[in-house]
């Protein structure tokens, strides 16, 4: 018995490490987050290099077969280097949807296309994972039609997976007639802001699964828990950059790290962040392994790393003075980046009140 | 994460459930750390002893049950107790924090006359460590002990000593090597509280009752085996004591289960017919602190398996007690503000364990800033976290001469 990671994911994560390291100075990551798409094409290409892309993939599609803690690792280091890569919804949620949904020949025909990296799928919802925004789709025979705000992962995708009230999912080509993408300028300029507007586009339905409902909830819930896994990373990012700057700031004629007020700071910030990492693992480790418990964790994990995050988001840049404030140092880039967790798939309070409902003690 | 529940730990599970339901009925209400366990909870303890629910990894020739650590078979027994709401054994200072000090470094003597008897609950310890003038700077301390024909003999005051009106014995921290310097000439001693020259005088804390003492040692004399390691190593002997201290003051598993108590308490009280669980004010506020509770839990079960690999935790380690102790206390302060007008009645009984339930939420409530403060104050936590753990620079220290001002 073991609860930690285990050496192959140590691996993985210190490849992939290697990879961010290598290809996302903040230079480069300036370039991206000015066209605003969240994809960058040569990390992509690293991704798909590393086998990331196919993370979730079983192996006869061509993928690695790994679980959800090991795209719960990756996310965690793509948020600490805020990686503009389509990874929630591109390469956990929509592999999983057809995993769970999709018939073997839907499986076959598009999931070796996943792993290669060669079609990258956006998710919507038509309701139910805490959108404020307008969400309407109507379905006619194998036609869809309707306006889809909240798009994950919409960037550069090839496809968007709309999941219809009812739970079950459509995949439409977002080349096709009928297709009408709208890109927001994005408060996170590592992830993209877009709306779906559907004319009698042409739908593949996946509805090979016993339970649609089931299914939707399944793969929001590892949205959610990689999101979080994100959050985690780029708040732990946050946080040791100002452990570092407040070793080497001067004022008063020492260094800031040793007044109380920021030691004591960065203490009750550790003490929030850390463990942290240990709910995350195990709410990713549950959507596999535990299903008694995969929804209060998902929904908690989602909703604690989303006040966790904020916490720390806010008090490292409040630690780097005016500095913190600028664009120059970056900083604002990961603050983003948790401030768009906090909300996709459900804010916090959202996420509380369905673990509340799954727990009973929703009935009025 | 290899948490797989192979045959082997589904039969404990059905082992630990079964016996929960068979036994169930003869657990005490808590763990009685607060007062000398009565006729139940030493059965109950004895029952936990020979099953290996209790002690499970001590090693079999000092009492316990000799199995190696296995992380998941005690977060099994954990979660099994907790979920019923049965008590998983007595928790005190001496069980908690004098019997792993011995075991990582006391002697095999010292070992096979302390262990047993104090995993049973027959030898109850007290902590003598704070002095009037020395709380936070532990190592300031300046009860000593010189030595005289084999014995140590000791003269000083200890404060705040929890259990000492009813304690056996005591680990002492003192003074014996005058000039070793401040934390050099420390000594950790084990001394019976029968010894004459101990004065033991209650004071009552801010619950009403008497829980702590001041500890008066005047010729105290104990033979000079009765040290843990060598004189002069009082301060590394004290900081073990302590690192199993923080870890007990900030158990997750006392939060999982405290946790279940204030559901369990939202969902029978109710405000204006609407029971307070489906409020959401109050379950926004339940739920909150059931995210940081889930967190802890499985960050104990990291620390755990850490912990049984042998691998160093650092500064995961090091924030237990601020993390777990902060948390106990918001969920106190739930169950009181669920109470509301209601918890406000206040009837302390003679005995802890036939308080009616609102005045043993206040209790807890008020306690639970003891326990920040103690075991070092969560200020002394943070200090501790940034300069140990993360290698943040010490405080300047401020030489300021204390007197009249001229
Ligand atoms: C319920 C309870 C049970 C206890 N049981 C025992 C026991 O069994 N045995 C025993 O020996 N002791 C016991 N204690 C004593 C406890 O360990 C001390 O109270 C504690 O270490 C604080 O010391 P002090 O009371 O002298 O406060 P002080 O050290 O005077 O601290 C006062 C305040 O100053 C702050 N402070 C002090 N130094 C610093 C610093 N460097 N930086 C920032 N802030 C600082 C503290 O955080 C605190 O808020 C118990 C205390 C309580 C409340």
């Amino acid at each position: 018995m073991e609860f930690g990671l285990s050496n192959e994911q140590w691996m993985l994560e210190n490849s992939l490490r290697g990879l961010l390291e290598e290809k996302l100075s903040l230079e480069r990551l300036r370039k991206v987050a000015e066209i605003g798409s969240g994809f960058d094409a040569t990390l992509w290409e690293g991704l798909v290099a590393q086998g990331i892309v196919g993370l979730l993939v079983p192996e006869r599609f061509g993928g690695s077969g790994l679980a959800l803690l090991d795209a719960a690792v990756v996310a965690e280091s793509l948020g600490y280097h805020v990686a503009p890569a389509p990874f929630p919804a591109s390469v956990v949620m929509a592999p999983l949807a057809l995993m769970s949904a999709g018939s073997e020949a839907q499986q076959a025909k598009w999931l070796p296309k996943i792993a290669s990296g060669e079609v990258r799928i956006s998710v919507a919802f038509a309701g139910g994972v805490g959108q404020t925004g307008e969400a309407s789709v109507q379905l006619d025979g194998d036609q869809i039609s309707g306006l889809l705000t909240g798009a994950l992962d919409a960037g550069a995708a090839s496809h968007v997976l709309v999941f219809l009230p009812d739970g079950r999912a459509a995949l439409v080509d977002a080349h096709e007639m009928g297709v009408a993408i709208e890109m927001r300028g994005s408060l996170d300029r590592t992830r993209p802001v877009s709306s779906y507007e559907l004319n009698d586009a042409r739908a593949i339905i996946l509805d090979a699964a016993n339970d649609a409902r089931v299914v939707a909830a399944r793969v929001a819930d590892a949205g959610r828990v990689v999101l979080a896994a994100d959050t985690l990373g780029a708040a732990q990012s946050m946080f040791d950059r100002a452990l570092a700057y407040s070793k080497e700031r001067v004022q008063f004629n020492r260094v800031i790290g040793s007044f109380q007020g920021v030691k004591h700071t960065l203490a009750d910030l550790v003490t929030m962040l850390e463990p942290c990492r240990a709910l995350v693992w195990y709410a990713a480790h549950a959507q596999d392994a535990v299903p008694e418990e995969a929804r209060i964790l998902a929904l908690q994990a989602k909703a604690h790393l989303g006040e966790v995050g904020r916490e720390i988001a806010r008090l490292t840049t409040e630690m780097h003075g005016g500095m913190g404030f600028t664009d120059l140092l970056g900083l604002h880039y990961w603050f983003k980046r948790v401030a768009f967790n906090r909300q996709m798939l459900g804010a916090p309070e959202h996420c509380r009140q369905e673990a509340a409902a799954v727990q009973g003690w929703l009935t009025v | 994460m290899d948490l797989a529940y192979g045959p082997k730990y589904r039969a404990l599970q059905e082992e630990v459930r079964g016996f929960v339901r068979s036994h169930g009925h003869l657990s005490p209400r808590t763990g009685g750390g607060r007062k000398r366990p009565d006729k139940r909870a030493l059965a109950w303890q004895h029952l936990l002893l020979q099953h290996g629910y209790f002690a499970r990894n001590i090693p079999k020739e000092y009492g316990g049950f000799g199995l190696p650590l296995d992380v998941m078979e005690l977060a099994i027994i954990a979660d099994e107790f907790s979920s019923a709401g049965v008590s998983p054994g007595i928790m005190n200072q001496g069980i908690s924090m004098l019997v792993p000090t011995l075991l990582e470094v006391g002697s095999k003597e010292q070992c096979a006359k302390w262990v047993g008897p104090t995993i049973r609950g027959e030898v109850i310890w007290c902590q003598g460590y704070s002095e009037p003038g020395s709380g936070s700077d532990l190592a300031a301390a300046k009860t000593h002990a010189r030595v005289e024909d084999g014995h140590f003999i000791i003269n000083g005051q200890k404060i705040w000593t929890s259990s000492a009106h009813f304690a056996d014995m005591m680990f002492l921290l003192c003074r014996t090597e005058t000039e070793k310097g401040k934390h050099g000439g420390l000594s950790y001693l084990l001394v019976p509280m029968s010894a004459p020259g101990i004065d033991v005088r209650p004071l009552v804390t801010m619950t009403g009752r008497a829980e702590f003492n001041e500890t008066f040692l005047t010729d105290v004399r104990v033979p000079i085996d009765q040290i843990v390691m060598r004189r002069g190593d009082g301060w590394h002997v004290a900081n073990v004591t302590l690192k199993y201290e923080r870890l007990l003051l900030g158990d997750p598993n006392k939060l999982t289960y405290r946790l279940a108590r204030v559901i369990e308490l939202m969902k029978k009280t109710s405000l204006e017919g609407v029971p307070t669980i489906q409020i959401p004010e109050y379950r926004d506020r339940l739920l909150r602190i059931q995210g940081e509770v889930l967190a802890s839990k499985f960050h104990g079960l990291r620390l755990l398996s850490e912990q049984a690999k042998g691998e160093e935790s650092g500064v995961r380690r090091l924030i237990v007690k601020l993390n777990g102790t902060m948390i106990a206390y918001r969920l106190s302060s739930l169950a009181v503000d669920v109470l509301g007008a209601a918890g406000l009645p206040y009837e302390p009984k003679g005995e802890a364990l036939e308080d009616d339930e609102a005045t043993t939420w206040q209790i807890d409530n008020m306690y639970d800033i003891g326990l920040i403060i103690g075991g070092g104050s969560s200020n002394i936590q943070r200090n501790i976290i940034g300069e140990r753990g993360l290698g943040l620079p010490r405080e300047p220290t401020a030489d300021i001469k204390l007197g009249p001002k001229e």
